[in-house]
């Protein structure tokens, strides 16, 4: 009996070996179908004779503003286009990105799908031929006029996907985003300070602030991305745009070890030994920084604009948002960008009605639909809200104002696969102190050298 | 099915009967002692089987697979071979997370055993108004959602939160700190969070253990003049063995696969104080794309478990 139960065993246990090793083809070799993205074979924009087409489109555009939006166009679309249905998915925006790979590697992946910029995402879909080619609608819808070069920049991978922000288009975006300094205006105006006009009065109103012994910034690192932020608007001050560029895109002779970057990650350590933050920042969260900041702890918050909706409630019309002052004679220039790219997946069977979708999502009355929603429209020419709220205004002004100077500099995260992870360790260690500038640097350029070598 | 006609035909069958024979004769002329298993018994759980292959053995496989390969989940992988495991070895950051996990099972094991005993024994001896309501309070933690854990206890740690108010109130506010934000701390701090969620099972199995030890023990240990130590110890100590290994088992495993506090506390920070195992898997396949690597890290926790699991059942249990 013994015997006989062990040969048993042994085939339960030799089954699903076999299987294993019959399916012995190097993991993901089977996956993806074409290897490569390609360009739709024919360009159509009529919508209307396509015939009856469900589209499916995957956003992360959960929160209340950005909902709303979603499903008055999505409504309005298949009104102008009855043939049309979009089923919409909609997750957040860590939930999207879990999922997303997994979905775009099966054989009915949705049409239409956001992705996030960057080497982690885009350019490793582009690469493993998930994503189409859009130059053709590019060209057919006029996206160059619509947006700025530095916002399409953000959705070009090159030819053979081993580099993103050049070379062919993927994806255009909806909304813009940018870091700026929110500050609270009664209490800039009860200690006598005036909204900095360039880079060494803000550093002087800090020094002001901490000596009345009120809180210059409020900033919250615990959950290790929020710095990333700060120390990209800082560098934006201290080094070219076109040098961050280059840093982010990668290929560019500029090294994270250049002065520039390392006096920024310098600025960062000092802001914190001079008590510019709250003491251990690395211990506070990010949502807990902005509430603090909402209930009048902190003269200054330095965060996206996506944080606008949450704070401009409770304090009303004391919230402003400013630009970076630049140093006296630079142009101004911050970390911003914009949301996820609306891009076609290399599978759909609709692209046409696919790219006629995504070029409504992002036109001028879809801009108009998302300011009335408390949203920011990439497309920079968009009004202004009628909104009750001067920050959203500021935003607005802001906006433009960037995109008319070129002043935009991509996140620092989205230079390699794993700079995300890298930086944010290293940030909260910097912080820490138990970094020191040089060595920080150091940490990020290794990183992004182990990146290229690899290529 | 063929296994069983595989089964059949095999040598150690060659003195049974035969298929045909056997449907001609009575159950009671098998020359099988009553209840010992029978071939066809395999059938029965074979749909368990089934699913067991299906859904643990198979991805088993699969992850050791994927672990020798370089692969981003997407584009074809590159064979890697040991690069994995070498990496797993020598890599700082992937051993510290080893390291980590260790460290943190004196918080999510010892502790809760060592506090569970200790609550056992005084609520077995000592006769409370209410022992119910404060066995549910401390049991409490275990029933609560990690999720709800982690956003209570970073409530508890932030600079204005409860421990450093408390700290304020009697006089120790300088020692206050933003605890999940010091790399010294954070760790010991998370640690803390597991102790409490775990000591409450463990106090339960061991109350329930403690019924079940004869009353005449006690008595008799009485007679002899021991004190509630020596009883603890010459009583209640030995008898509890079986449940102090569960216990044991349990919270080490529970401390291994620990990922939701991590992640939702301090997602491995500051720096990289705090990342373990578990949280490197996810970490590692869902925001790195590094699908090879992470499923390593899977392979190595899953033999750490299986041996501190296979040391802990010997040195508790005993060789059986």
């Amino acid at each position: 009996m013994k015997r006989s139960s062990r040969r048993i065993i042994a085939a339960w246990v030799a089954l699903p070996v076999a299987v294993v090793l019959a399916a012995c083809s190097a993991p993901g070799a089977d996956s993806g179908g074409s290897k490569k993205s390609t360009e739709p074979t024919s360009v159509s924009k009529d919508v209307a004779k396509a015939g009856k087409v469900t589209l499916r489109e995957w956003d992360q555009e959960v929160r209340g503003g950005q909902n709303a939006e979603m499903t008055r166009l999505n409504k309005e679309f298949m009104k102008k286009y009855p043939n049309v249905t979009i089923k919409r998915t909609s997750k957040s925006f860590s939930d999207l990105k879990t999922t997303l790979k997994l979905s775009l590697s099966g054989n009915h992946p949705p049409d239409v799908v956001e992705v996030n910029q960057g080497y982690p995402d885009m350019v490793s879909f582009v690469h493993a031929g998930m994503l189409m080619n859009l130059d053709k609608y590019a060209k057919a819808y006029d996206w160059k006029s619509r947006y700025s070069p530095a916002l399409l920049d953000l959705n070009r991978v090159n030819n053979s996907a081993t580099k993103f922000g050049e070379g062919h288009l993927y994806g255009v975006s909806q909304m813009g985003e940018f870091i700026g300094i929110y500050y609270n205006q009664k209490k800039l105006k009860s200690l006598g300070i005036k909204p900095p006009k360039n880079w060494s009065q803000f550093e002087q109103s800090l020094a002001k602030i901490k000596k009345a012994g009120q809180l210059p910034i409020q900033f919250g690192n615990l959950d290790k991305y929020p710095a990333i932020h700060t120390i990209g608007l800082i560098q934006a001050q201290n080094q070219p745009t076109k040098q961050i560029r280059s840093l982010v895109y990668g290929g560019g002779d500029t090294k994270w070890t250049s002065p520039g970057f390392e006096k920024s990650a310098k600025t960062l350590q000092q802001w914190t030994k001079k008590g510019y933050f709250p003491s251990g920042p690395n211990g506070i969260g990010y949502d807990d920084a902005a509430k603090q900041f909402s209930h009048g702890q902190g003269a200054y918050l330095i965060t996206g604009t996506w944080e606008a909706a949450d704070i401009k409630k409770p304090m009303g019309n004391s919230l402003r948002m400013m630009l970076p002052p630049a140093p006296a004679g630079q142009q101004q220039a911050t970390t911003g960008g914009e949301s996820l790219a609306l891009s076609i997946t290399q599978k759909s069977k609709h692209p046409n009605v696919a790219a006629a979708y995504i070029n409504f999502l992002t036109s001028k009355h879809a801009a108009k639909v998302m300011a009335d929603t408390g949203n920011l429209p990439a497309v920079p020419g968009a009004t202004s809200p009628k909104s009750k709220y001067a920050v959203d205004k500021d935003m607005f002004r802001d906006w433009k104002k960037i995109n008319s100077v070129d002043g935009l500099v991509p996140y620092l995260d989205y230079s390699s696969p794993t700079f995300y992870d890298t930086i944010t360790a290293a940030l909260q260690e910097l912080i820490g102190g138990s970094l020191s500038p040089k060595q920080f640097a150091d940490k990020l350029q290794s990183d992004v050298n182990k990146f290229h070598s690899q290529q | 099915m063929s296994l069983t006609e595989k089964g059949e035909a095999g040598p150690g069958r060659s003195a049974r009967p035969g298929g045909s024979a056997r449907r001609r004769r009575p159950w009671h002329v098998y020359r099988r002692a009553p209840g010992e298993p029978r071939t066809v018994g395999y059938l029965y759980i074979l749909p368990a089987l089934a699913v067991f292959v299906v859904f643990i053995v198979l991805p088993l496989l699969q992850s050791v697979r994927y672990s020798l390969y370089d692969w981003d989940g997407l584009s074809p992988a590159r064979w890697a071979g040991a690069d994995n495991y070498v990496a797993l070895l020598t890599d700082p950051d992937l051993r510290g997370a080893f390291v980590h996990a260790l460290i943190l099972l004196l918080f999510y094991a010892a502790l809760p055993v060592l506090i569970g005993l200790l609550l056992a024994a005084t609520m077995s001896r000592i006769r409370v108004r209410g022992l119910t309501f404060f066995r549910t309070v401390l049991f409490l933690p275990q029933v609560l959602a990690m999720v709800v854990v982690a956003v209570a206890w970073r409530w508890v740690y932030a600079p204005s939160g409860v421990v450093n108010q408390v700290l304020g109130l009697i006089g120790l506010g300088s020692k206050g700190q933003p605890w999940l934000g010091n790399p010294d701390l954070a760790l010991p701090a998370i640690g803390i969070a597991g102790t409490w969620v775990g000591f409450g099972l463990c106090m339960v199995l061991f109350m329930a253990g403690v019924q079940s030890i004869p009353r005449e023990l006690y008595e008799a240990a009485r007679l002899d003049g021991a004190g509630a130590v020596r009883e603890f110890f010459a009583v209640t100590l030995p008898a509890l063995r079986p449940q102090i290994a569960v216990a044991t088992t349990l919270t080490i495993v529970a401390g291994l696969r620990n990922f939701d506090l991590i992640y939702l506390t301090t997602s491995g920070g500051p720096g990289n104080s705090t990342s373990v195992p578990a949280y490197e898997v996810y970490h590692r396949a869902f925001e790195l794309s590094q699908v090879g690597s992470a499923a390593t890290v899977g392979v190595g926790l899953t033999v750490v478990v299986f041996v501190l699991t296979a040391v802990v059942s010997r040195l508790v249990e005993g060789k059986q």
